[in-house]
């Protein structure tokens, strides 16, 4: 995979877990490889988690190609709330429990 | 700066750690749970880990990888369930942070047949301050410990639940979710300290 050579990502700081989407223009860019499948499958959010399983590629390579789409507009983060409301923690306790 | 055409709501992403010493029933556990198949890798060039999976040419420097627990379940049309398992094995712990940054809270596994390979994740829960409650996991022939003698062998504060489970009921599974949940909802009530 090209990562030139880079292991660390240029996003520090970004959770496995959090939702990635592309942005329309995405799937119109001149990407090529994992960088391109990574927009097609963002078209639903995708965290870095659901990538490297779709990919069956490690998870820093995916940081790593992540990285770039973010940095070049290609690929937005689902803002996240900062801190888990009461409400929200009891809504995560009862879905849980009715799975 | 949301996109001109969201209408929803964007998803909500929570993230819980699975936590315990290796082969105490993590993978389990997910799977039991996870609506995917739960397997992601993480792969890095380390030091020091001579002799492991690599006789490589270059003394000292390999690269490892490593599989990793990965669940999902769909809570709701907006809210999203992760669940990752810590690598088991000390050598990995370098990949700890990662994962459990942002976490809501953690569930520590135990096998009463090797508590102490549970120290390692009740030492970091503790000293991160993440919330975590301790599942023993019951496995077929395994001794039975009382729950108060697991407590006391873990060295764990009266104030941590200890809840028995089995890893391969989903029922069970799912108890031992809610029981975190509930943990978080009373630390959140406690004043701080």
């Amino acid at each position: 995979m090209l990562t030139g050579g880079r292991t660390r990502p240029g996003h520090d700081g970004l959770r496995v877990e959090t939702p990635l989407a592309a942005v329309p223009a995405a799937l119109s860019a001149p990407l090529r490889f994992e960088a391109r499948r990574i927009v097609e499958l963002c078209q639903r959010p995708h965290s870095l988690a659901d990538l490297a399983a779709a990919l069956k590629a490690p998870l820093g390579v995916v940081r790593v190609i992540v990285g770039d789409l973010l940095t070049d507009g290609h690929l937005r983060i689902e803002e996240q709330p900062d801190v888990l409301s009461i409400d929200l923690i009891e809504r995560i306790r009862d879905r849980v429990r009715a799975l | 700066m949301s996109a001109p055409s969201d209408t929803a709501a964007p998803p909500i992403a929570v993230k819980i750690v699975i936590s315990g010493g290796f082969g105490v029933g993590k993978t389990t556990f997910v799977g039991s749970i996870s609506e995917i198949e739960p397997l992601i890798t993480e792969a890095e060039m380390t030091e020091r880990s001579l002799g492991l999976d690599d006789t490589s040419a270059v003394p000292g420097k390999t690269t490892t990888t490593v599989a990793l627990d990965f669940g999902r379940i769909t809570l709701d049309d907006t809210l999203l369930l992760y669940l990752f398992g810590t690598p088991g094995q000390d050598r990995f712990s370098f990949l700890w942070d990662d994962l459990v940054d942002g976490a809501l809270g953690a569930i520590v596994l135990v096998d009463t047949r090797r508590i102490e390979d549970s120290f390692p994740a009740i030492s970091y829960f503790e000293e991160n301050e993440i919330p975590f409650i301790v599942g023993v996991n019951r496995f077929a022939g395994g001794l039975r410990f009382d729950l108060a003698e697991v407590r006391d062998a873990l060295g764990i504060d009266d104030i941590v639940p200890i809840v028995e489970c089995d890893a391969r009921r989903r029922e069970s599974v799912k108890d031992v979710l809610v029981a975190l949940t509930e943990e978080i909802l009373i630390r959140r009530s406690r004043p701080h300290h």
